[in-house]
């Protein structure tokens, strides 16, 4: 039985609301939800006993973003990925700020690099750039004055 | 003596534990034997840097210590990439320095960017872009011998340095030479210190 089933069979016991929307991926067990569910399900797997949060990141495919944050339970000895979508030209959705308190400097962080807006965020300001800084550096489409592009031969 | 020549160009010995030498000579050698060091440790390059202040290499012995407030230091070591939003914080710790003082850039990422060099959106392609460098050392990280390379060779050129402003004292640099390969038996050609 491996980490992901362990976890499935646990769920389907403690949360019957939240086992049907997991799901594996390479490995490891995945939640995803519509952007107007997450807080809703990311107050479910904090209940839960989920009281870590590792990691937010985002992901430019281009039409849409995709929000990935990864939340780790110590009573459950476990670990998911929470993931959603927002579209590129609509990209705002609710902070976690208020479930997790560590998501605060990880979305300021997806706000700098992505542009990603999350509302109600107690304090959501660039943090890696300076605060002038036009653009959002990490997205497919970015071009900058500053950038030097690798020429071929190198 | 090993002192007289360690003061170098501009003097001399009368014996009898009287030397003649200049202002000039006699500050820049008390300058370059002492550089306090802060350690602008930015990425990776600050493992070397550290590794340079304890045993094994201890730099102590040259002099140079670091200390953590600008204004007791006579040099500032960038270890690291500089990135925008560092470049104002490094460039205002350089100005709370004392006058005077040098700088130097370890590190292919202080020198030039480095790696980042290519496709960087943030970081700063050399120290030297915004503040006056004296010494470069490249590596990636430079090993702390290359450190203590570049921190002689910054010895030499405070040495050369007039408290005049703006005035360098006439001086050759003595710096280090590469190691010229032995060819074999040159004494014995005539010059009577073999038997």
């Amino acid at each position: 039985m491996t980490g992901f089933e362990q976890l499935q069979t646990r769920l389907a016991e403690l949360s019957p609301k939240l086992y049907p929307l997991f799901s594996e991926e390479f490995g490891d067990a995945v939640i995803g939800v519509e952007r107007s569910q997450l807080i809703e399900t990311a107050e479910e797997l904090r209940a839960l006993g989920f009281d870590r949060l590792g990691m937010v990141t985002a992901i430019d495919r281009q039409e849409w973003f995709t929000l990935v944050y990864r939340v780790a339970s110590r009573s459950l000895s476990a670990a998911v990925f929470l993931k959603t979508r927002v579209p590129r030209e609509d990209a705002h959705l609710d902070s976690l700020c208020g479930v997790w308190p560590a998501a605060n400097w990880q979305e300021r962080e997806v706000f700098d690099l992505f542009g990603i807006v999350f509302d109600g965020h107690p304090d959501l300001r660039r943090i890696l750039l300076p605060e002038d800084w036009v653009g959002y550096p990490l997205r497919k489409d970015y071009e900058d004055d500053r950038i030097i592009r690798r020429p071929d031969y190198i | 003596m090993a002192l007289v020549d360690r003061i170098g160009a501009g003097l001399e010995s009368l014996g009898g534990g009287i030397i003649l030498t200049t202002v000039d000579s006699l500050v820049g050698w008390s300058r370059g034997q002492s550089l306090w060091a802060f350690p602008m440790g930015t990425a990776c390059c600050a493992m070397e840097l550290i590794a340079a202040s304890f045993n094994k290499f201890d730099f102590d012995r040259l002099g140079t210590f670091p200390r953590p407030d600008p204004r007791h230091t006579d040099v500032m070591i960038i270890a690291g990439t500089i990135t925008e939003k560092m470049k104002p914080a490094v460039s205002r710790l350089y100005e709370q320095m004392p006058d005077p003082k040098w700088v130097i850039a370890m590190g292919n990422c202080a020198v030039s960017g480095g790696i980042f060099y290519y496709d960087s959106y943030s970081v700063v392609r050399g120290a030297d872009s915004f503040l006056p460098v004296d010494v470069f050392i490249a590596g990636c990280p430079p090993r702390p011998e290359s450190l203590q390379d570049g921190v002689l060779q910054l010895r030499e050129l405070v040495r050369t340095e007039s408290i005049a402003p703006g005035k360098r004292r006439e001086r050759t640099l003595n710096l280090p030479q590469a190691p010229v390969a032995h060819t074999g038996s040159t004494i014995a050609e005539g010059s009577g210190e073999v038997e």
